[in-house]
């Protein structure tokens, strides 16, 4: 409590209205929206709350879930009219039209706490814009290739660092009649996620970002490598045929019946495919292998975060229920494999004993040295991961219109980026 | 007013006008509705698609330049040209609901046992929602599963991936699409055939009129309100055609099944989209295609009135 009151001084020096002492009085209401609808997912921050509610029986807390997907579209509405005092998101430039807007509150105050300041400098970078911070992470995860480890030991194949070794073990196991990755591009963020990696490694996390920023031009050679090196994988047949008509979860049946060899996902593919009958010695992970041995190892490490709206009413809790979410014991516990199954974002808390956790932490702390990004369609503007999302499975389809594709990716950026 | 209260004798004026006062009352809440979610509206999209505006911020006057991206859009066969150009094959292969609703409806237009429980199935399509028959149809089509594809297994053909490839997914829409609204078609025909004229088909037969030029000159002609009445709910039909393209393709693959209201949605409404002004633009050309047939639709229903 010492330390609260430290940390409200200044803030009240600074002339923001925020009384310390009262941090474990807190009144009033304190609403919640969430697009946490999975049972899981749901369960776990129901629970998060109900610990917050606990410690602060003055406030009275009103929580509502949202379907995840009709979340993305209702959050312009609430954040104007009949807005709650937390809500939940995702960083970097998925969050910038809400924060050009005025919609989120300016939470910076809260990062210069030491409490976060010192435990969350990993992901302060994604929550930053225009210099500031407008929410707090609380969970984060890593993309890397899950596989099958029983068909890579059948056929003799070991993890592959490298490129080379990469395209020779894909030619081993389209040889023997399996793919090598399946994929589903009816959501077009799977293709973001290949487009992705093949660009950092081909490119590294620099020029990645600059092509996000719209400083690069699509039709750069450099682009065009990237896509050379998707296409020797599209001509072996390294993916199923039918990927278009395939959401990412109906891609899972051909790695859990052994007609795919592995995947190019999130973490959160583990759990459909453990419930699916993959144990973890049939299942395994490795990092995406280098492309281009000049350009460092950079990881996709998309990060969920929560928010307080600018029109929100009871600012004071608000910001003690992010200082709760953050803390090292509610990281450790709402991102254990029994909950998220994720990363915690506080350096202080301890990562779940899950392989596959163990081995993402180990490969975003130790291994990840160009940089970590959000994600293709948390990193560049709406409107651009739309449409070159689009045309990334475009080109799965048709590899040799390439050229067009870009030109058309390349018109859309002279006109999202110019105002 | 003050009159009528001064001097009680007259007849107050609400009195004298009432003739003229009360066909405005009975319209007063229809035109209010009207007005508040068709023609003002209306009217704000319009002004909406001369502005820049993400649905949250400030909206900044651009002029035409909406319109110029879209004809752009169109010279570059891109997002623009592919919609439209689907809206117009919505157009014209909806239209198949009406010869296929009526022999259906001639077909089931006999008394034999049993027969209110075809017609009901028949009829069933139209009845469940939209949305089922898009989940439907997208498992019928289903690559891996699809019954489709057992199907044409049997003949040593396929796999077909219907609803993943650019060539045959608009097409696949539409089929599904046809469904139930082949079976709105055979109700409005079925209806329609209970009023035919007896006489005229007896009259018919006397003079050796039989099956086709029966059908087509006895039966047809006295089917005309019901052909209208079908055709004006097709076309409509054709054009809104927004929900069974969100479920079974969400316009892919790679955008090739959009049609304009679709696309409207995606580029203003969407998880990705925030160009208001843009999808106002894309209505407005939408409604302008509509206003073709709206025109064409009140000007046969103005003749019409005027012959009787």
């Amino acid at each position: 409590m010492y330390s609260t009151f430290k940390r409200t001084t200044a803030a009240l020096a600074l002339g923001v209205a925020m009384a310390a002492p009262a941090a474990a009085e807190l009144t009033g209401e304190l609403r919640i929206f969430l697009d946490t609808s999975n049972p899981a997912p749901r369960a776990t921050m129901e629970a998060m709350i109900e610990r917050f509610a606990e410690q602060h029986p003055g406030l009275e807390i009103e929580t509502t879930v949202i379907d995840r997907e009709a979340y993305k579209t209702q959050i312009r509405n609430f954040l104007t009219a009949d807005t709650p005092d937390i809500a939940n998101w995702y960083a970097a430039n998925r969050m910038k039209p809400y924060v050009e807007a005025g919609l989120f509150e300016d939470v910076s105050d809260l990062w210069a706490e030491p409490e976060i300041a010192e435990n969350l400098a990993s992901t302060k970078g994604a929550m930053t814009l225009d210099g500031k911070q407008w929410g707090v992470p609380y969970t984060y995860y890593q993309w890397g290739v899950y596989y099958r480890k029983d068909i890579f030991d059948e056929l003799g194949l070991t993890e592959p660092t490298t490129w080379e070794e990469e395209l020779s073990n894909c030619q081993k196991i389209v040889d023997s009649g399996r793919k090598c990755y399946t994929i589903g591009t009816r959501n077009y963020w799977t293709a973001g996620g290949w487009f992705d990696y093949l660009n950092m490694r081909t490119n590294g996390f620099d020029f990645h970002n600059q092509l996000a920023n719209g400083e690069v031009s699509w039709e750069d050679d450099r682009v065009k490598q990237t896509f050379a090196n998707w296409k020797q994988l599209l001509d072996m047949g390294a993916f199923p045929d039918d990927h278009t008509a395939r959401s990412w979860q109906e891609s899972l049946p051909l790695i859990v019946q052994g007609d795919a060899a592995a995947i190019l996902l999130g973490n959160f593919a583990v759990a459909p495919l453990r419930e699916a009958g993959l144990t973890d010695d049939k299942l395994d992970f490795y990092q995406f292998v280098a492309i281009n041995p000049d350009v460092e190892l950079a990881e996709d490490a998309p990060t969920d975060t929560f928010h307080i709206p600018a029109n929100a009413s009871n600012k004071e809790a608000a910001r003690e229920f992010l200082r709760h979410v953050v803390s090292a014991e509610e990281q450790t516990e709402i991102n254990n494999g029994a909950n998220l199954g994720q990363l915690p974002v506080n350096a202080q808390s301890s990562v779940d004993n899950d392989k596959f956790l163990q081995q993402g932490f180990e490969m975003l702390s130790t291994n990840s040295p160009g940089g970590i990004a959000q994600f293709w369609d948390r990193d560049a503007p709406a409107e651009m991961a739309k449409v070159s999302m689009e045309g990334f499975q475009e080109f799965m389809v048709k590899p040799d219109e390439l050229d067009r594709i870009l030109a058309k990716i390349e018109r859309a950026r002279g006109r999202i980026y110019d105002n | 007013m003050t009159v009528a209260v001064d001097v009680p004798e007259q007849e107050s004026w609400f009195h004298r006008n009432q003739q003229r006062i009360a066909p405005w009352l009975f319209l007063t809440p229809g035109l209010l509705f009207f007005s508040v979610y068709v023609i003002i509206p209306l009217f704000e999209s319009i002004n909406l698609s001369f502005y820049e505006w993400d649905g949250l911020g400030a909206a900044e006057y651009v002029g035409f330049r909406n319109y110029e991206d879209l004809y752009w859009e169109w010279v570059d066969r891109d997002a623009f040209y592919i919609s439209l150009k689907n809206n117009l094959i919505w157009l014209v292969m909806y239209l198949l609901a009406i010869p296929a609703g009526l022999f259906i409806a001639l077909f089931l237009n006999q008394t034999v046992w049993g027969i209110r429980l075809y017609k009901s199935l028949f009829f069933f399509p139209f009845v469940i929602s939209q949305v089922v028959v898009g989940l439907v149809f997208t498992w019928f089509y289903d690559p891996t599963f699809g019954l489709l594809n057992e199907f044409l297994d049997l003949f040593g053909l396929g796999p077909l991936n219907v609803l993943g490839d650019e060539r045959f997914v608009t097409y696949g829409i539409i089929f599904a699409g046809l469904w139930p609204q082949t079976a709105y078609c055979m109700i409005l025909y079925l209806t329609g055939l209970n009023a035919v004229d007896p006489e005229q088909i007896e009259a018919g037969r006397l003079d050796g009129a039989k099956s086709w030029r029966m059908l087509w000159h006895i039966i047809l002609p006295q089917l005309r309100p019901a052909t209208f009445i079908a055709f004006v709910v097709t076309i409509i039909g054709a054009l809104r055609s927004f929900d069974l393209i969100s479920i079974m393709t969400q316009g892919g693959p790679f955008g090739s099944s959009r049609v304009l209201a679709y696309y409207m949605f995606e580029v203003a409404l969407s998880e990705y989209g925030f160009r208001m002004g843009y999808g106002a633009a894309i209505a407005v050309i939408l409604f302008l295609i509509m206003l073709c047939f709206i025109a064409y639709f009140l000007w046969s229903m103005y003749r019409e009135e005027k012959g009787h």
